[in-house]
């Protein structure tokens, strides 16, 4: 759902941001395993990388900010192999294979983890770009109980393309299973008192990566 | 699901385990045996993000960019054809965004909607980039997150966020130090932290580098 607890821009309250020295990449075995099966799940195409994150935000708020990071990746990936059928609860609890199922045909091999990469988003696009750099825009007022990637603190706010980024899978669709519907992606840039008022410092500025259902003129 | 369901009590053998070590062993032997994931593939992943994958990479195309201008321009251009025809570093496989620091202006990055972060040059982002502090103040009020990691800048340096809402991704280059002319590569990239390739820092200074 959009206006939940994930979108955290601009909310006060969560105190100190805390470094810690010498972090290693993983604290704990169990959160090298559960990165390293959403990581593997990922290019079966069971679901999209967005579906991944609706399955995090769709969380409880009180899950969302109580669960450490890699506790969220875990229900995450639980959700979603519950509802694409892939093992049942039982299962999930007993730790064991109770039924058989369907098998994918080629699944993440040893070898595969020489060349990690992010998948690419990019598609052919089926219009020219609506906007070009220098426009005017302002972001539209949306609130999907669906999945997007409008922070709320940028909706309904005037600010300027700075650059086209091509055309991408567009979230809001691919998330609710609607298809790819590739869209026009740009940085839109804000001054930082257009989005917090007066009281912010005037030095600040602030761009996010809008879709182009995002946007109207201006 | 909720966090606190627990299925050990009952198994002498798991007593030594957490919940959470049990759950995960769960979830991957379940996908195991229905033949979603091999758990070698898994010690693969991990290797690679605990060995290959990591700040170093960024570190060296960042001295590239300072040592090459033409490897800046094209680097500034197109990051990802850039870094990935460097030959030294991890490839990247899509939409990799350089921006630079200058005396007008500071860059800095975050994901306020989750954890997006140039891994493939970076690594896996550290906690405080993931934590809700840092995701909720680093717009509304970036000058107090970088004095918390140490970084003052000039009032009138513009602060420029960028939150990574879609699938394109940002690296920072920091501005070069001074006291580092005729330096290598190689040395160059020791002083460039993983902080000031997401923004929260600055390259360190010749002095300071170990």
């Amino acid at each position: 759902m959009t206006n939940s607890i994930h979108d955290m821009g601009g909310m006060h309250g969560f105190g100190p941001v805390e470094q810690e020295p010498d972090e290693p990449v993983f604290h704990t075995e169990w959160e090298s395993r559960v990165y390293a099966m959403n990581r593997a799940m990922g290019p079966l195409r069971l679901w999209t990388i967005d579906e991944g994150r609706a399955s995090q935000e769709t969380l409880p708020p009180s899950v969302y900010v109580s669960a450490s990071y890699y506790q969220r990746w875990l229900l995450g990936l639980e959700r979603r192999v519950l509802q694409h059928g892939i093992a049942g609860a039982d299962e999930l609890v007993a730790g064991k294979s109770m039924r058989a199922g369907g098998r994918p045909n080629r699944i993440f091999a040893p070898e595969d983890a020489k060349g990690l990469t992010r998948g690419n988003y990019e598609r052919d696009a089926p219009a020219p770009p609506r906007f070009r750099a220098g426009d005017r825009v302002r972001t539209r007022n949306i609130n999907p109980e669906t999945h997007t990637r409008l922070p709320r603190y940028a909706r309904d706010k005037p600010g300027e393309v700075e650059a086209v980024r091509g055309c991408h899978v567009f979230p809001d669709s691919v998330a609710t299973g609607a298809g790819e519907d590739p869209q026009w992606l740009y940085t839109v840039v804000f001054s930082g008192r257009t989005l917090w008022g007066e009281d912010c410092d005037p030095s600040v500025r602030v761009s996010i990566e809008a879709f182009e259902p995002y946007l109207a003129p201006a | 699901m909720t966090l606190d369901h627990d299925h050990s009590h009952d198994h002498p053998e798991m007593s030594e385990l957490t919940d959470m070590q049990v759950r995960v062993r769960s979830l991957e032997t379940v996908l195991t045996e229905k033949g979603y994931v091999d758990p070698a593939a898994l010690d693969a992943i991990v290797e690679a993000y605990e060995t290959r994958i990591g700040p170093h990479n960024g570190a060296r195309v960042v001295a590239r960019a300072w040592s090459d201008p033409a490897f800046r321009a094209a680097l500034l251009e197109d990051a990802t054809a850039a870094v990935n025809a460097m030959g030294n570093v991890s490839p990247v496989g899509s939409h990799l965004i350089a921006v630079k620091n200058t005396p007008a202006r500071h860059n800095m990055v975050v994901c306020t909607l989750c954890s997006c972060y140039p891994w493939e040059v970076l690594g896996l982002p550290p906690t405080w980039y993931k934590s809700a502090p840092y995701r909720s103040r680093a717009v509304i009020e970036p000058r107090k997150v970088l004095a918390e990691f140490g970084v003052a800048l000039p009032g009138e340096t513009e602060i420029r966020v960028w939150d990574s809402t879609a699938e394109t991704r940002f690296l920072v280059i920091p501005m070069r130090p001074a006291g580092a002319e005729g330096w290598s590569e190689d040395r160059l990239a020791a002083l460039v932290t993983r902080n000031s390739m997401v923004g929260t820092g600055l390259a360190l200074r010749p002095e300071d580098a170990a």
